[in-house]
């Protein structure tokens, strides 16, 4: 008999290691939350909806990145910039509204109409950045463009600083999304089934868009080899600057649903969000339609449970404020256990 | 002309845009306070008419499409409609902001606004000046195309030399005052702005002395070149001596306020030293090199403040320091191990999630009983003998600067240093060769921490209070703007990024509102116009050229094979 031989890379085990060990912290962890018994059932399934609420955000705003990512193999670093730019300006159309009583007197009307102004600049701002920013850039060194971003990123946040101040600012509530409901089991208040819903249903509109579309075959052959996809007569640029555009889009979207779960708005809420989005596209397999949408709603689901669920075991004050640590943890182990994700092709590493 | 024409109309329009966003985010009403040349001008009406100068330069630029030069006329008729352009979109905004209130909307589209961009003189007389004084700047932006390339040269060194003494004019006065030449400092200021004779003088000596040099300059460069190599090496080490006295001697020159500055950049260059290391030798973009910063730090704060909770040794600085390299190597393999295997983006995000981590473990309860939380952790001692006086702390700061400096520039030449060019040139030829970029990456890693940990010491140590929330993703980005402006790979280039990014924002209160917009747009900017930086290094520069002369296609034909070719797979 032969043995295979293999060199214990100390690399490797100290990997091995760090991983098994916040796994088993993990569970230690759950196994002492649950034997506290300091959360009903019913908490859980608040916990439960309000991650899936949250995770539906991210999926969304996951689609942009991971969108680029597939066609120009660049994070967009800025794109939570995109996000909160579609955000912050819907917030003047919502409160105008509100002044003006349209979100009492035809509450559906208005909501259409600050979720248009709120993807529509997100496209424009995407649209542009990818322009003035990137197009220069086709062909640099990897790092050129990721650096670019981050300049983008800042440039944007802080010119929405100086454009509309560096206040907090309450958004509006709607009394149409007031009271809640049961789904079978699951009590949900009506505003996160919305967000929930809608975030869906756009991503079921894109993944059609995807597949069944010329447009959209045209991005798949763009994202499968650029050079083929040109010499079959596809404009190159033109479907970038789609994909752009549909990030774009679905950003100032998926906006107008995060404030609805957050009521507020400031310079710098795109930073957070656009990371959990990148961690939540990263933990599906950059590329991935269908595998950004189910990243998100684990990381959303894992912020929202994860820290009630693992550190309340151990006694840790104020879990909460952890919860963006647990977030970056799943992102480190997701990368060096499967580096490209859960639905990415094995044969890419 | 037609083509002509429509390059004036574009520039003109890219030159509104650029008004529009510098009325509108504040910038104008910020520098409205300050005089450019006394009750002549402030400098937030300057702004507008700068920006269509530059816009007057550009559309006056030499069309490389069509052939033979055009006639001066056509060149200045040119700058002078780009400016024009630039200079009545901005009028009609102003006019806007007068008919509509768009306060609500955009807070800095207020009255004070519109009062600078019409130069105070009410709305009619306003207008014709923004719109002629924007087409004049233009013609003359355009007409330095027309004069001789010396002179030209000549006279935009005499421009910003006058605009950056009016910038500077608070610390220029306290050197002056300093070095008791308050006759030249009466001459030149008159308080707020430069006196006219003041405007005319400096942009005299400074137009002059370029002009000079750009004739005579090459001679005295010849003589050099010509001298015999130990002559030339002589000259060499006494340049380097009068740099180190002139650096002994800084702080006693500029004063109390100046050396506070000198103190910050300095903490800020051993921060992009040691950054530099990680990004600029071996190519491993560290987002979250905040977190060495912080450690650096904390262990600082905890190991000799008597007030820090739970554990208090009380050790002095100096004590404290092998436990911070310790603390430093410990962080550096942590960050380092993980992320060996990645990519750069991957590598880049992953990092920042890293100085996140770090920066809400700090801030959280749960190691408040450590680090004290939210509160921080009050009164760290200087290091003794040095006390915190910014002229004294100085010194141990130069000293380690310098020290870090010297081992960075014996790093980059030895066979760690020529590994990590290797690596960052071709991962896998590197790996091919022999180079084991595992231990060479850990290696990166942990010299950058040790940078790392050691700026943050001194901080701590310079502020003698830290709070979580001094150590964000800022600094991160500070550290590598400033890099990536002075030239990636080149300790003087992160000097002088250090100076112009950190040190000129601290001279400006006016500028630190806008100082981030501003990293963002040096940031892309340079990575547009000059990637590889103001001073970069040789090697640097030739890898970027060369990739940039390889890949004449529109876009990058490789990028599939490198990045293992994700595709939207549905």
């Amino acid at each position: 008999m032969r043995f295979r031989r293999t060199r214990l890379n100390l690399v490797t085990l100290f990997l091995w290691l760090l991983g098994g060990s916040i796994i088993a912290v993990s569970i230690v962890g759950s196994i002492l939350t649950i034997a506290t018994g300091r959360y009903s059932i019913d908490a859980w399934e608040s916990f439960l909806v309000a991650g899936i609420a949250l995770g539906s955000v991210y999926a969304l705003i996951a689609m942009g990145y991971t969108l680029v990512y597939g066609i120009l193999f660049m994070i967009n670093f800025a794109h939570g910039e995109v996000f909160m730019w579609g955000t912050f300006t819907a917030y003047f159309a919502a409160t105008g509204l509100s002044d003006a009583g349209m979100m009492d007197a035809n509450p559906v009307l208005a909501m259409i109409l600050v979720l248009a102004t709120a993807m529509l600049v997100s496209m424009v701002i995407a649209v542009l950045l990818e322009r003035i920013a990137y197009r220069p850039l086709r062909g640099a060194p990897r790092l050129v463009p990721l650096i670019t971003a981050i300049g983008a990123s800042l440039f944007l946040q802080y010119t929405a600083r100086g454009f509309y101040g560096s206040g907090v600012r309450a958004y509006p509530e709607s009394n149409l999304f007031a009271g809640s409901f049961a789904l079978g089991p699951l009590a949900m208040t009506v505003k996160q089934a919305i967000v929930i819903g809608a975030a869906i249903a756009m991503m079921v509109a894109l993944y059609l868009f995807i597949e069944r579309t010329r447009t959209g075959r045209a991005m798949r052959a763009v994202a499968e080899d650029k050079d083929v996809a040109a010499m079959m007569g596809i404009d190159v640029n033109r479907i970038i600057v789609i994909t752009f555009a549909i990030g774009g889009l679905l950003a100032g979207a998926a906006g107008i649903l995060y404030v609805q779960i957050f009521n507020q708005v400031h310079f710098f809420m795109g930073f957070l969000p656009g990371i959990k989005a990148f961690t939540a596209a990263v933990l599906g397999g950059i590329g991935n339609v269908i595998g950004a949408a189910v990243g998100g709603f684990i990381l959303g689901i894992l912020e929202q449970v994860g820290p009630n669920l693992i550190l309340t075991g151990f006694n840790i004050p104020a879990p909460n404020q952890l919860k963006d640590v647990i977030a970056f943890t799943v992102l480190v182990l997701v990368l060096i256990f499967r580096p490209n994700g859960i639905f990415g092709r094995k044969e890419d590493s | 002309m037609d083509r002509t024409l429509r390059r004036a109309l574009t520039i003109g329009g890219l030159a509104s845009a650029a008004n529009v966003h510098v009325s509108l985010v504040g910038m104008v009403i910020t520098f409205q306070t300050r005089d450019f040349i006394a009750d002549v001008i402030t400098l937030g009406s300057v702004m507008p008419l700068l920006i269509a100068m530059v816009a007057g330069w550009l559309a006056g630029r030499p069309d490389k499409a069509t052939a033979g030069t055009p006639s001066a006329a056509t060149v200045i008729v040119g700058g002078a409609l780009a400016g024009a352009v630039a200079g009545a979109v901005l009028a009609g905004l102003a006019f806007l902001i007068g008919v509509v209130d768009l306060q609500s909307v955009l807070v800095n589209a207020s009255s004070r606004l519109v009062e600078a961009l019409q130069f105070g003189q009410g709305a009619t007389i306003g207008t014709l000046l923004l719109v002629g004084g924007s087409a004049a700047v233009g013609a003359m932006g355009a007409a330095l195309h027309v004069l001789p390339s010396l002179l030209a040269r000549a006279v935009t060194i005499g421009l910003s030399t006058t605009l950056g003494f009016t910038l500077m004019e608070p610390f220029i006065s306290a050197v002056l005052r300093n070095l008791s030449l308050d006759v030249v400092e009466r001459l030149i200021f008159a308080g707020g702005g430069l006196t006219p004779l003041g405007f005319v003088l400096v942009f005299l000596v400074s137009a002059g002395i370029a002009y000079a040099w750009g004739r005579r300059g090459h001679v005295a460069r010849e003589r050099v070149a010509a001298m015999p190599e130990d002559r030339q090496r002589t000259m060499k080490l006494i340049a380097f001596a009068l740099i180190g006295v002139l650096l002994l001697a800084l702080p006693q020159i500029v004063g109390q306020r100046l050396s506070e500055v000198l103190t910050t950049v300095g903490i800020y260059v051993l921060l992009g030293l040691g950054l530099n290391i990680v990004v600029g030798f071996a190519g491993l973009l560290d987002l979250g090199y905040v977190a060495f910063y912080a450690v650096g730090a904390y262990v600082t704060a905890i190991l000799t403040s008597p007030v820090s909770p739970l554990f208090n040794p009380q050790l002095s600085f100096w004590a404290a320091l092998p436990f911070v390299i310790v603390a430093a190597a410990f962080i550096g393999l942590m960050v380092g191990t993980p992320v060996l295997r990645l990519r750069g983006d991957y590598l880049a995000i992953v990092t920042l999630g890293f100085g996140e981590i770090a920066r809400i473990i700090f801030l959280s309860e749960w190691a408040k009983p450590i680090a004290g939380g939210a509160q921080g952790i009050l009164s760290v001692p200087p290091p003794l003998p040095f006390s915190r006086d910014p002229q004294i702390i100085y010194y141990p700061i130069l000293f380690f600067c310098v020290l870090a400096a010297l081992g960075a520039v014996s790093l980059a030449s030895s066979r760690v240093g020529r590994a990590w060019n290797a690596m960052r040139e071709d991962e896998s030829v590197a790996e091919a060769t022999g180079v084991s970029t595992v231990k060479y990456k850990l290696l990166a890693f942990g010299l950058g921490a040790a940078f790392g940990c050691l700026s943050g010491a001194l901080f701590a140590a310079k502020i003698g209070t830290i709070f979580p929330n001094s150590f964000d993703i800022l600094v991160s980005i500070n550290a590598l703007s400033l890099i990536i402006l002075g030239g990636m790979g080149n300790i003087f280039g992160v000097v002088l990024g250090a100076f112009v990014l950190v040190g000129l924002p601290e001279l400006l209160r006016e500028f630190s509102e806008f100082r981030l917009l501003l990293y963002g747009a040096v940031l892309v900017a340079m990575m547009i116009l000059r990637p590889e930086g103001l001073l970069p290094s040789r090697s640097r520069r030739a890898e970027l050229h060369e990739r940039a002369d390889d890949d004449e296609e529109i876009y990058d034909a490789d990028a599939g094979v490198d990045t293992g070719r994700p595709v939207v797979t549905t």
